[in-house]
């Protein structure tokens, strides 16, 4: 139990670290400090001006680097399932690489595509601690017997091709956030990603309302999107309105990080709807297996 | 997924990133004067000529927003007002402060070495002093940190190579030049956030930058017909043509607006 809640700790700490790189960029201190790994050579420089945004960022990270060695040396020794201790690894392997690109973001002045794939990796390490925190819960290794569901398609292949939607409109927007594309196709994914959560939603409601770990990420996933939506449209629209206006604007920074951490939530919910699926229902080969092992016993 | 499977994505995801830190200078782009400096004569400068004329507004004075330096108390306390933005200066007498106007076409192959004279940028009161600067190619520029806090200059060019250096409180001068010409670099401070700056690099040096009148005067035009063009940083560009006879003395002026 203690192991499950320190990977809660670790993806709440990742959360905050995404808030955290939010606000580096929302401030534009991506180079306020210039050098790396050190802080002006220190390892804690004068807190002042866009200094307190980019080393705070620092500071968060290396918490959250050392908490993931701490849950991937806990998982070797504890935990009994040889692939939840893989991932544990694989985390690690995730934070050092994420720590590398946020150093090559700031040596090479902040370059698009290394900006991109710093936010976007980012995003992918908090569904790994997500994803941890969620294996070593009581409640996923309780064994209960599969769902048979008989709509098509299957809400396995529904809900993953929503959370890979969800994937790749964090990625757009973090092209527009580094001026890499315009709003259009971020728009666009917004639209997909509206439907697919719609019908994730609307099948989780229809045919596995009376179990929950479907039906509540499902509901949270459903909410958070709207909430998202409307901080899209607000950080949006306040960014237009506050673009003469010397920055950063308050308003904007806030309601453009709220996005991008809502953007986060709507990843892990999503993802978490996508692995209970894949935990809870019966696969289709084995609900056909089922079927007929049930007419022949009639 | 097997690991060489694993491998090799990790592999282009690396070599993507690698390829995308390279920021190496980008080519010259195609100059507005002809590439053959060789052929064209000297200025005669018993026979130049003189353009000279105000930028104007037309669409009243907008308000310059406050500046919050909250952020840092150090430049905060430099100020008993907070100073207002730099970013759209109308002058008491209708003019447009910081715009730049400049010979965009008409100079044939012409070169002109850069002066001697370094062209300085202050960090004073946590603004840049002047907001804009104007260069010629390799003319020098001395950068100076007047403030009891650490600043960092941080040009973000097309053209030219990018750099970001720190100059904390008391150390020396930076002199930096820009080899290559380019409009508006915009250069900004990343500690603090609305310290913003453009620096023109032109590649002669018929251009001026206006001031509390909004008047320039650009001297020393050989005989011709040139392409006139002012820029602004929020009110846009516009362009005249112009003809100028030896020893004349012309006067253009432009009226920008606010849409």
């Amino acid at each position: 139990m203690w192991l499950h809640r320190y990977a809660l700790l670790t993806a709440a700490a990742t959360f905050c670290l995404i808030i955290a790189g939010a606000l580096v960029t929302s401030h534009e201190a991506g180079l306020a400090v210039p050098d790396w790994p050190l802080s002006y050579g220190q390892l804690m420089p004068p807190m002042v001006g866009n200094i307190f945004w980019e080393h705070g960022h620092r500071m968060v990270a290396a918490f959250v680097g050392l908490l993931t060695i701490g849950l991937a040396v806990w998982l070797s020794r504890r935990e009994p399932r040889r692939w939840v201790r893989r991932l544990g690894w694989m985390a690690l392997g995730a934070v050092v690489l994420q720590g590398l690109l946020g150093g090559l973001t700031v040596l090479f002045l902040l370059p698009r595509p290394v900006s991109i794939a710093h936010a976007s990796l980012a995003q992918l390490f908090f569904c790994l601690t997500v994803s941890l925190a969620l294996f070593t819960s009581r409640g996923w290794r309780q064994e209960r017997p599969l769902r048979r569901e008989s709509s098509e398609p299957p809400l396995r292949r529904l809900a993953v091709a929503t959370t890979a939607a969800v994937f790749l409109q964090l990625m757009l927007g973090a092209a527009y956030r580094h001026d890499a594309a315009g709003i259009l196709p971020h728009l666009v994914g917004a639209a997909v990603v509206t439907i697919g959560t719609a019908c994730v939603w609307g099948r989780v409601r229809k045919e596995h309302g009376d179990e929950p770990a479907l039906r509540l990420p499902a509901a949270i996933l459903r909410s958070l999107l709207i909430l998202q939506l409307l901080l899209g449209g607000a950080a949006y629209w306040t960014r237009v309105a506050t673009a003469e206006a010397p920055q950063p604007q308050l308003i904007m920074v806030a309601l453009t990080v709220a996005h991008v951490a809502t953007g986060a939530l709507v990843l892990a919910a999503s993802l978490i709807v996508t692995l209970q699926a894949y935990r809870r229902l019966a696969p289709r080969e084995a609900q056909a297996a089922m079927v007929s092992a049930a007419e022949k016993a009639a | 997924m097997s690991k060489r499977t694993v491998l090799t994505i990790l592999a282009i995801f690396l070599a993507a990133v690698l390829v995308g830190c390279s920021k190496e200078e980008a080519p010259a782009p195609a100059p507005s004067q002809p590439a053959a400096t060789t052929t064209a004569p000297p200025v005669d400068m018993a026979n130049a000529a003189t353009i000279t004329g105000k930028v104007s507004y037309k669409d009243g004075k907008p308000k310059r927003p406050p500046i919050n330096m909250g952020a840092d108390a150090a430049c905060k306390a430099m100020h008993k007002e907070p100073p207002l933005s730099e970013a759209k200066v109308i002058n008491d007498n209708g003019t447009v402060r910081w715009a730049t106007v400049y010979v965009k076409d008409g100079l044939g192959g012409r070169s002109f070495p850069a002066p001697a004279q370094a062209v300085e940028l202050d960090q004073e009161g946590c603004v840049y002093k002047p907001h804009v600067v104007a260069v010629m190619t390799n003319q020098t520029i001395n950068i100076s940190n007047s403030d009891q806090t650490t600043h960092n200059i941080h040009p973000v060019p097309k053209i030219n190579r990018e750099w970001n250096e720190s100059q904390p409180p008391g150390a020396g001068t930076l002199t930096k030049a820009f080899a290559r010409e380019e409009l508006a670099i915009p250069v900004k401070c990343n500690i603090h956030p609305w310290m913003h700056s453009y620096i023109h690099v032109f590649s002669h040096p018929f251009f001026s930058v206006t001031g509390e009148d909004g008047s320039f005067t650009i001297k020393g035009l050989p005989p011709g017909e040139y392409t006139i063009a002012v820029w602004t940083e929020s009110l846009g560009t516009q362009e005249q043509k112009v003809t100028v006879a030896a020893k004349e003395t012309k006067t253009v002026d432009f009226t920008v607006t606010g849409k």
